[in-house]
């Protein structure tokens, strides 16, 4: 493999980590601060991309509007969830909560099914957007691919800036390690709840969105997601945002250049290096509430 | 098992040195040293945050030590994993009554007395009718008093019968250390009565590490007092001793220097 | 002298992070399930066997569709029930115990001799045997994780071992293999006859339903109780309870394999979606509904289950609705865990406790 080829390889694993970190973080977030382990967090990124492919051809080349546009509506989305359906988990056991989010799985994919169909979709990228990028005078790159790791480091740095930086973040932070105490200092921990899933719902279609354009849009997509996404989180430590862009990017570099070495066995590399993981550190990269 | 030493009163059963627990930048427990000896009953005092129940998890294997060891008969078992230190003879009573709450009180006992003869591989075999630990759990819930509550869900005695379980379950294995995490919590002045006659009854055969808080009972009962403050050990003697300690008094017991 | 109260602090349990906390069970929290099972009445003990004589007499009055169907309930039943020791009993929640399924199944297609018949007790042998193989690996390291952590691991493993059957030759790939001839026992048993596969999948539900019965009596049984109850309490008593989760784990893989074995020697085929999360989804599904923590539910939830379905798919039952099968049985779901925690089975205990309608989202 020459130079210009593994430079490429390395940002597609950037890339497709940064991806995975969007998904991860909320679930992380929502899983670290209500306690609710939600399968049907890959369903809120087929969402999201089933949304790109709606409203790309309404935005037109205002990309950048459609995804705040795409991102309000999943957060407004999330927000109502939160309240009609998971609120009622929050009391109930892992085991209820697997089969609950479970159905909800087969809830969404038979609505996504009467509203849009089963066909696979492909969207296009925005014009501006389209084609590739000189990087030095040896490479190209596609221009999309740069900006959608862009977005996310974007998304991420907001991320950060909000839970660690903001009264929100600091009530949400208080949240995650005292319950009752948040609650006694007078805090609507409802609808802190609320927000934070609905936050988790919106990054988890951001993620949908931006992913759109590089792969196909199709049923079951969020399945397959889901399951990387509880590799990162695994190997990344619940609860721990760091953590999971330690793993993003590790599951990212693992998958990416499993395929171009390993392309039979590239499916099972994230879950071999997962398996090493736990020999080595049951719990986890991160510490424990970080 | 470890045999048993055959003058026990002299050389100590369980003897940890230097014991030290750090979580982060602080010391819970700092180079405490103790000594339980076959036919005493070794109160552990101190105030809240001494660092007590951190000690007792550290004995049990619950906890590992960031330094100090532990002996058991003189066989080095500081790097024993709990199960490991049970089997061996080291049984322990929590503060927080941690019972099985569905099961019968007998069956909380039996499971516990099971520990010593496991028998896996016998699938035929009806535990209940098991011919060990069968008698071993009844001998040990009339130890304790309760008899009578056999064949009760765990889960509906009341709070002084729960502590009396606790102990009944440590029993039931059968231990040669026994360590008891404020057994007295929560008791009705009948309970800690019984409770009290009841170890005065064990400390003949085990080596008994109370942690308590009613110091009525400790200076009743205790052969020798350590007392613990912010992790160290500020005094171990015996319990006169302890009385007339100005630091003691100071610190603990709340007189005037 | 004052006597003063300490307000009850916490032993941690090792690592100091408390990971653990006294009286917590073991593998995430679970719905308090029944206590060990000598305490019902004999006459409840009788209920079994009267489910095996009537499901002896099927062959003779049902029709091809039903026999088919009571077949196919009665291997699922294996499959649940083999859950039922690791999620019931142990408390394990295991999310991807397909994959031992399809692991039992593709190993009686893979290693079925060249040409003729493969011996049945070999064959079945090998199949189970792969399943446990798979299942000590799987549980060797996905018992080093708790809680949501352990559900979320096992689940991963079940995709890894799907990838392998879906993308690699060793699977013949997403189109699955074909079965050129089923085992069999030469003189002795036909699998090829419709009634003889009925009577040894018959057979093999009452052996796993017995096995898994003496099992649960057993003090090896009592111990995974009590490890599911408390685990730290069990550790505290001398029980090395690793080892005791692992033996359940490996056990339950290889009954699972024993339902893959049935499957490939019913269909002639196998295809990877058989390891797919959605299979370890609806197993764990038929648990809830029956009611975990009993045998019992294990069996009456994949009845149930496959009843559902079948109803939710047919059109002659629900008409148009019938090709969103998904929709209706997912709703049909929430319903069902919302309103019966504690599954069929619980129900009347639930019942009793509440003289009124029973009402959504009760917190039993």
């Amino acid at each position: 493999m020459d130079l210009t080829t593994f430079l490429i390889q390395c940002l597609n694993a950037v890339q497709y980590g940064l991806l995975l970190f969007l998904l991860a973080s909320g679930l992380t977030l929502i899983f670290g601060i209500m306690g609710v382990i939600n399968l049907a967090h890959g369903s809120f990124y087929m969402l999201g991309a089933y949304l790109a492919f709606s409203l790309a051809p309404l935005f037109g080349p205002q990309f950048l509007v459609m995804l705040v546009c795409g991102a309000l509506l999943s957060f407004v989305f999330g927000y109502l969830l939160e309240w009609a359906f998971f609120s009622y988990l929050y009391q109930r056991d892992h085991l209820q909560q697997v089969l609950m989010t479970y159905a909800l799985i087969l809830v969404f994919e038979e609505l996504r099914s009467l509203l849009v169909g089963n066909d696979v979709h492909g969207v296009q990228a925005p014009a501006w957007l389209a084609g590739t990028i000189a990087l030095g005078d040896r490479m190209t790159y596609p221009t999309y691919r740069l900006f959608a790791s862009a977005a996310c480091i974007v998304i991420a740095i907001g991320l950060y800036v909000v839970v660690n930086r903001t009264r929100l973040g600091m009530m949400i932070r208080a949240g995650a390690s005292n319950r009752d105490m948040v609650r006694g200092l007078g805090i609507d921990i409802t609808r802190l709840y609320r927000i934070v899933f609905a936050a988790g719902v919106a990054l988890a279609a951001l993620a949908g969105m931006i992913a759109a354009p590089l792969s196909s849009v199709y049923p079951g997509m969020g399945g397959s997601v889901l399951i990387i996404c509880f590799v990162v989180v695994v190997i990344g430590g619940i609860g721990s945002i760091t953590g999971a862009l330690i793993a993003s990017l590790m599951v990212g570099f693992v998958d990416t250049f499993g395929k171009v070495f390993f392309a039979e066995l590239s499916g099972i590399g994230i879950y071999l290096l997962m398996a090493i993981i736990l020999i080595w550190r049951p719990e986890g990269l991160a510490k424990r509430g970080a | 098992m470890t045999d048993m030493a055959a003058s026990g009163a002299d050389r100590p059963l369980l003897q940890a040195a230097g014991l030290t627990r750090r979580f982060g930048g602080l010391a819970a427990v700092q180079n405490v040293s103790i000594a339980l000896r076959r036919g005493e009953v070794h109160a552990v005092i101190g105030t809240n945050g001494a660092g007590k129940s951190t000690l007792v998890n550290m004995l049990s294997g619950e906890l590992a030590p960031s330094d100090g060891t532990i002996q058991l008969a003189g066989t080095d078992i500081t790097r024993w994993s709990q199960p490991k230190r049970a089997r061996a003879g080291i049984g322990r009573s929590y503060q927080r009554t941690n019972i099985f709450n569905e099961f019968s009180v007998f069956e909380n006992a039996r499971l516990s007395a099971q520990a010593a003869h496991q028998r896996v591989w016998a699938l035929w075999q009806g535990a209940r009718g098991c011919p060990h630990s069968s008698p071993v759990a009844a001998s040990a819930i009339d130890a304790v008093g309760l008899g009578r509550h056999a064949a009760e869900p765990a889960g509906t005695l009341s709070h002084g019968g729960k502590r009396q379980l606790e102990i009944a379950m440590c029993l039931a294995t059968r231990p040669q250390v026994l360590l008891l995490d404020e057994p007295l919590a929560g008791m009705g002045a009948e309970e800690t009565e019984r409770m009290l006659g009841l170890l005065g009854a064990l400390k003949s055969k085990h080596a008994v590490l109370l942690v308590e808080h009613d110091m009525d009972a400790v200076f009743r009962i205790a052969d020798r007092i350590t007392v613990m403050v912010n992790g160290e050990v500020i005094a171990s003697d015996a319990p006169e001793a302890i009385r007339r300690n100005a630091d003691v008094r100071v610190a603990y017991l709340g007189e005037d220097a | 002298m004052t006597s003063t109260r300490a307000p009850a602090s916490v032993p941690t349990a090792s690592g100091g992070g408390g990971a653990v906390a006294p009286g917590a069970p073991a593998h995430g929290v679970l719905p308090a399930a029944a206590a060990p099972a000598a305490r019902r009445s004999p006459a409840a003990a009788l209920v079994p066997l009267v489910g095996l004589a009537l499901l002896a007499t099927v062959p003779f009055f049902a029709g091809e569709y039903l026999q088919d169907l009571v077949v196919k309930i009665m291997i699922l039943a294996i499959f649940a029930l083999s859950l039922e020791l690791l999620a019931g009993t142990t408390g394990l929640v295991s999310l991807g115990h397909a994959a031992f399924l399809g692991i039992g199944a593709y190993a009686a297609v893979l290693l079925a001799p060249k040409t003729g018949a493969g011996s049945l007790p070999v064959m079945l042998g090998l199949s189970m045997l792969c399943a446990a193989a798979y299942a000590l690996f799987v549980g060797a390291l996905s018992l080093r994780t708790r809680g949501v952590y352990f559900i979320m691991v096992t689940l991963a493993f079940a995709q890894m071992a799907y990838f392998i059957f879906h993308d690699t030759k060793l699977g013949g790939g997403s189109d699955g293999i074909y079965l050129n001839v089923k085992p069999g026992l030469p003189d002795v048993l036909d699998l090829q006859n419709r009634n003889a596969f009925f009577y040894f999948a018959l057979g093999a539900l009452a052996a796993t339903y017995g096995l898994l019965a003496a099992l649960l009596r057993s003090r090896f049984g009592h111990a995974l109780a009590g490890i599911r109850v408390n685990e730290q309490r069990m550790r505290a008593a001398g029980f090395r309870t690793y080892g005791y989760k692992l033996a359940a784990f490996v056990l339950a893989g290889a009954l699972a394999g024993l339902a893959g074995f049935l499957i490939a020697v019913r269909d002639g085929f196998v295809n990877p979606e058989m390891l797919a999360w959605q299979e370890s989804g609806t197993v764990l599904l038929m648990l809830i509904l029956g009611g975990l923590g009993h045998l019992r539910g294990a069996v009456l939830g994949a009845i149930v289950f496959t009843l559902l379905k079948e109803l939710y798919s047919s059109e002659g039952w629900v008409g148009p609705l019938a090709g969103h099968w998904q929709l209706t049985l997912g709703l049909t779901i929430i319903a069902l865990v919302a309103t019966m925690p504690k599954g069929l089975m619980g129900l009347p205990a639930q019942l009793r406790r509440r003289p009124r309608p029973v009402e959504a989202a009760d917190d039993d």
